[in-house]
């Protein structure tokens, strides 16, 4: 059965001003098979998806459906032709039962009487071994189960692909071993799935075969059994493995023995596993896994960005309690975040109010910086980070990415922190300004402050961090540094298989 | 010069041209119907002070409260992206505890006004508090946090002064909320400038203004920047208190009478257009005082140029809403982008006439 | 101020219940006496038997007016006059019928009720009737069959608007410019004191300045006042129709340095009879007040204890207009209302 085509998508090209989303990308689903979809952000995953269920029109090629040429131009289209998406948020009605949910909105649900579609709906939820019941109201059942029913709605709307877009980033071990069981009954009644995920794990174990794009195009389309870990991490950070491997050993990097800055034992959060960590003054290390694998929540757990939950930190040797970033600031600690748009910059505010923002608040609300100080403040910073800005009172929204980046890294280095954590966006900034931004990371750590880096680019970070925290589905799986400090290396660890601790 | 006229045209004033435009315009039309409208008279009032008179004045003193409500609503909008329907009813409760202490012995005293103000302030704040509560600590909706001391605050009014519509006779009350003998401006004008310094103060010696506008456009930036967005919430809504409080004193001092029915009645509604008016936006973030104050003298003088008029008071709302629903749709983002677009175009065609027909 | 009532229905719903709870006990403070209800033996019954009256009224946080309406009722049926008094306020019309049922299954002997709503009470008075009790109405009327009722008692708004506008006819003018602020456009206090003037403008009699509805809003009266000052419009007579927009009007003349009351160059009329009103009055500061009275309870009791007979079903309470010329202390202790 896994043989005969069901969608097929060629040559898929899409623009956007400026950028070649998608170029000449093929994918093949067939009857029967749960297909992973890999890359790193920003590969085209998710354009390749939008694509597909019209939300975006492509710019050419062409899509077959059971060998049939289709054309979608809205997700009504794609249903229509048996396309139906469960996405990562739920996208149904908390308040409504898991009936009406199932039949909300559509064609044939409409003029149903009540008490038929709530038998129709428990038949399928029993068909599908869904544990729930039609006439619940949907927001008292579990992440889990609402995710089902989604599914159970795309089911029955006698959808032949069914695309799941990171079902199981909000659900927790037993209710992902539920989910999988559906998908691969789902499988066996000839349902071709489409499972996008940043889970390593759960795509060796649930999917047949394997696409990874980069950069907007094709790497390969693999099955699953023929591909290690290792060499799908490779694919999707764009390194050969013996290329990697050719690299050779890095020189060791001089780590200066000084006496530790931060020091945390056991720290958790509402979005972080337990986990230790510390770091000397004057050292600049890197957290390093895939995107969801749990660094950047590691650093907020340090910064007190999210809700802590437990462990014990020390300063300077001192016990301190952070719970919120503004104890962490009063500690010395600056973190800039990697949503800039949504955690850093206020877009209609001044370059030179988001430059002293920080700062401000640390002085409290009573002390306010004259506006000459702030003007001062703002255009030592705009000269020394080489901000392109029209002027200091420009609203900082009108900024490009990278210039906003700077902003907001001048607004900490106002706050002149102990401990700097840059939690860099994987997209958004030219290379110009990363490299700007190295060079300062490295002069800031020859003055004593201590850097903790964050960035999809495995390159720049063995460039600037002399040791590598490697995570690994919310785990520190590695610690990584002196001869260990190379790209081979820390593909093993991000792949898997040399866990350090064997807990995997 | 080309450029200049550019700029104006696409909003040199930035926020604030609406309000000024709207301004402009009435006192354009007003001045073509009735020359005399904006004429100011001097005479002696019954208490024999020499006094200033006519439109102007009763357009400045008659939005005396609804611009000090405007200054507090202004504040609490940008921080929460939500207004505060209670005001009027705050007021009436503020206005109520006011009359309380002036009638709780016979003499009435400079120290006894200040009293009784000082205690309409505390209990305004502590409404106001409960208010911000609701909202920046149980995450509720302003308009439906606030719909609850709207919809039971006059009865509390009620019940600090019992019924009937209790009166206070004293020179000092009559000088707060008419004329200070000697001083020809209405003390409530002079009480709305007084408000506008302390604002204006309270923006150059604290922070307020930066941490409010970055609590109300990026919450979670402002929170990751180490801002206590709950605080200042509730602060804002503690401030708009402090204005509710005057704002109630100045409206039971006009006539020395509290009633607790009709005091600032429906003055919340004004207060929110007057914090649109002011070009600042309902949904919270960036937001100028001065636009707001001007937004209430816009409606102010709307209120009596239809008076003027003889427009029927009942259908003076009607009239209201349609001038208020041009303004707004007139200062939303997209029509001004529109009409950006078109006037950066037809200055272009312009000029570019111009040029060929030097040429 | 109606339309406010409705918006604040829900507010005034917990008010209102506090307000029955304190109703009930203050009026029932001699449950028992009447003997066969069960739980008797606290109090010693001096005076034999206590007529049983119940009493539906609005909350007196309504105005000023039913604060005094509240207040007498409770003076007049107290046990000193020889009543048990029950009481329950509210401003919705099925709380006030539920109130009502349950006066007549605990067994009052007089139903005293000013609805909410003109309708809806058929029911709730014919199993008054069929139970024997008595029901008068007052202040209010209802829409049902008269027989259903011993009597009413209420105020003829039209009768004080058609004394006010005698008494300012009687003032020989040479011309009368008037302006007229009302009330709460369609409500029975507004359409009655507006009906005599509106008369006289027609009949040329009085020529109309301005009639701008100020909604009972004092600070309302005192703009409209302005604008006209403003636009330099010659006047001679305000006639407002409550005392807090005639107070408004005469803030904004004090402004304006225009003269009025006794002697004034513009005569000034208000209505209800407040107490500071009337000082108002008596001080020379305005001319006229005219009376909307609260105090029906006395003409009930009289009927209830057989000194007063019932002519016709509907008895209007009789209302006087106050001339500052003739005013005194004693008036003012008599019929002002609040302090």
């Amino acid at each position: 059965m896994q043989n005969e085509v069901l969608l097929q998508m060629s040559h898929i090209e899409k623009r956007f001003p400026g950028v070649l989303a998608l170029n000449g990308v093929d994918f093949t689903l067939r009857r029967g098979e749960i297909h992973a979809l890999m890359g790193e952000n920003g590969a085209g995953k998710s354009t390749l998806i939008k694509v597909l269920t019209g939300v975006y029109q492509m710019d050419g090629g062409q899509i077959t459906v059971e060998g049939e040429s289709i054309s979608i131009h809205s997700p009504q289209d794609a249903q229509n032709n048996g396309i139906s998406t469960v996405y990562q948020e739920i996208t149904l009605c908390p308040n409504l039962t898991v009936a009406e949910n199932m039949f909300i909105g559509r064609e044939d649900g409409a003029w149903i009487k009540h008490r038929s579609y709530e038998k129709r709906a428990d038949e399928i939820l029993m068909e599908l071994g869904i544990p729930a019941r039609s006439t619940q109201q949907l927001g008292d059942c579990s992440l889990a189960i609402q995710q089902m029913v989604a599914i159970a709605r795309a089911v029955d709307m006698k959808c032949k692909v069914l695309i799941l877009d990171e079902p199981t980033s909000s659900l927790d071990d037993k209710e992902v071993n539920m989910l999988f069981k559906l998908m691969r009954d789902l499988k066996a009644q000839g349902v071709g799935i489409i499972f996008v995920t940043h889970f390593l794990e759960q795509v060796y174990e649930v999917s047949d075969r394997i696409t990874v794009l980069r950069n907007g195009e094709l790497v390969g389309e693999y099955l699953t059994e023929d591909l290690p870990q290792v060499e799908l991490v490779a694919k999707m950070i764009g390194k050969d493995l013996d290329e990697l491997n050719n690299l050779g050993e890095n020189e060791e990097k001089e780590v200066k023995q000084q006496e530790v800055f931060y020091e945390a034992r056991g720290l958790s959060s509402s979005d972080a596993m337990p986990f230790d960590f510390s770091i000397r003054k004057g050292e600049v290390n890197g957290f390093t896994g895939l995107l969801g694998s749990g660094r950047s929540e590691s650093v907020r757990a340090i910064f007190g960005a999210d809700k802590v939950n437990g462990g014990d930190v020390r300063i300077n040797g001192k016990n301190v309690k952070i719970t919120r970033p503004i104890d962490a600031m009063k500690n010395g600690i600056g973190y800039l975040a990697e949503d800039r748009k949504r955690d850093g910059i206020i877009a209609e505010l001044s370059v030179r109010e988001n430059i002293i923002l920080a700062l401000q608040v640390m002085n409290g609300l009573f002390k306010p910086i004259s506006r000459s100080e702030s003007e001062a403040f703002a255009d030592e910073y705009i000269k020394v980070l080489n901000i392109k800005t029209a002027s200091r009172e420009t609203p900082v929204g009108s900024l490009s990415g990278g210039n906003q980046q700077k902003v907001i890294l001048a607004r900490w280095l106002l706050t002149h922190p102990d401990y700097l954590i840059l939690d860099e966006p994987p997209r958004g900034i030219d290379v110009g300004t990363k490299l700007e931004i190295q060079k300062l990371v490295l002069k800031l750590a020859e003055d004593g402050v201590s850097v903790t880096f964050i960035s999809s680019e495995v390159e720049e970070m063995l460039r600037t961090c002399s040791r590598l925290i490697v995570m690994r589905d919310r785990h520190i799986v590695g610690e990584l540094k002196g001869a260990d400090l190379n790209q081979t290396q820390v593909m093993k660890t991000i792949a898997g298989g040399e866990t350090k601790d064997g807990e995997f | 010069m080309a450029n200049s006229k550019k700029k104006f045209l696409s909003g040199g004033l930035g926020q604030l041209t609406i309000p000024v435009v709207a301004i402009v315009l009435l006192v354009i039309f007003n001045l073509i119907r009735d020359p005399s409208f904006f004429g100011v008279g001097i005479l002696h009032n019954n208490d024999g002070n020499i006094v200033l008179s006519g439109n102007l004045i009763t357009i400045i003193n008659g939005a005396s409260e609804l611009a000090i409500l405007a200054m507090g609503m202004t504040l609490v909008t940008a921080a929460c992206g939500g207004q505060d329907i209670s005001v009027g009813a705050a007021a009436a409760i503020a206005g109520s505890v006011f009359v309380k202490i002036l009638k709780s012995s016979p003499q009435i005293g400079g120290g006894k006004v200040l009293l009784a103000f000082i205690c309409a302030c505390i209990v305004a704040m502590i409404f106001g508090s409960f208010n911000g509560t609701l909202v920046a600590i149980f995450k509720i909706q302003p308009m439906i946090a606030t719909l609850i001391l709207y919809t039971c605050g006059r009865s509390i009014a009620y019940w600090i002064n019992g019924g009937a519509t209790p009166t206070v006779n004293s020179p000092i009350i009559t000088a707060i909320g008419s004329f200070i003998p000697g001083i020809p401006v209405p003390t409530p004008v002079l009480i709305v400038i007084a408000m506008a310094i302390v604002f204006k103060l309270l923006f150059k010696f604290t922070s307020l203004e930066l941490f409010t506008q970055s609590v109300g456009i990026n919450g979670s930036a402002a929170r990751l920047n180490g801002i206590n967005s709950t605080f200042i919430k509730l602060l804002t809504f503690i401030i708009l208190g402090v204005c509710v409080a005057v704002a109630g004193s100045i409206g039971v001092s006009r006539l020395g009478l509290i009633n607790h029915e009709t005091l600032l009645l429906d003055v919340e509604m004004d207060t929110i257009l007057a914090v649109a008016i002011g070009g600042n936006n309902l949904g919270g973030g960036k937001f100028k005082i001065g636009g707001s104050i001007i937004g209430a003298y816009v409606i102010q003088t709307l209120t009596i140029t239809l008076y003027a008029m003889k427009v029927s008071s009942t259908d003076v709302k009607a009239y209201k809403a349609i001038v208020i629903i041009l303004l707004v749709v007139i200062g939303s983002p997209v029509v001004k982008q529109k009409f950006g677009k078109f006037m950066s175009k037809f200055l272009e065609n312009r000029s570019g006439k111009v040029m060929k027909g030097a040429a | 101020m109606k339309r406010f009532k409705a918006l604040a229905m829900a507010g005034v719903l917990a008010l209102s219940l506090v307000l029955t709870a304190c109703g009930s006990n203050t009026g029932s403070g001699s449950t028992g006496n009447s003997g066969s209800s069960g739980n008797a033996g606290t109090a010693a019954s001096s005076s034999g038997e206590l007529i049983k009256v119940g009493v539906v009224n609005n909350p007196p946080s309504e105005s000023g007016y039913r604060e005094a309406n509240v207040n007498d009722m409770e003076a007049v049926f107290s046990e000193a006059n020889g009543y048990e008094l029950k009481t329950f306020y509210s401003l919705k019309n099925d709380e006030q019928l539920q109130a009502a049922q349950g006066f007549i299954t605990e067994g009052v002997d007089y139903l005293l009720i000013s609805a909410a709503e003109t309708t809806g009470w058929d029911e709730v008075l014919t199993k008054a009737q069929e139970a024997g009790i008595k029901v008068f109405l007052f202040d209010r009327m209802i829409d049902v069959d008269e027989s259903l009722y011993e009597a009413a008692v209420v105020s003829d708004m039209a009768k004080e608007g058609d004394t006010a506008v005698q008494w300012l006819l009687d003032q020989k003018l040479d011309v009368y410019n008037v302006v007229h602020i009302q009330g709460a456009m369609g409500s029975d206090a507004q359409i009655g004191r507006t009906g005599a003037l509106d008369a006289q403008f027609q009949s040329g009699a009085m020529n109309l300045v301005v009639q701008q509805t100020a909604t009972w809003d004092e600070a309302e009266a005192k703009k409209i006042v302005e604008s006209v000052i403003n636009s330099n419009e010659d006047f001679n007579v305000i006639y407002a129709e409550n005392d807090g927009m005639a107070k408004g009007a005469v803030a904004a003349l004090d402004e304006a340095g225009i003269t009025h009351g006794v002697n004034g160059k513009v005569i000034v009329m208000g209505f209800d009879c407040n107490s500071w009103a009337l000082r108002e009055l008596l001080a020379g500061n305005w001319n006229y007040d005219g009376q909307c009275s609260p105090f029906q309870a006395q003409i009930i009791s009289d009927i209830i204890q057989g000194k007063r007979t019932i002519d016709s079903k509907i008895i209007i309470n009789e209302e006087k207009g106050f001339d500052a010329a003739t005013i005194t202390q004693a008036d003012i202790d008599t019929y002002g209302l609040g302090e």
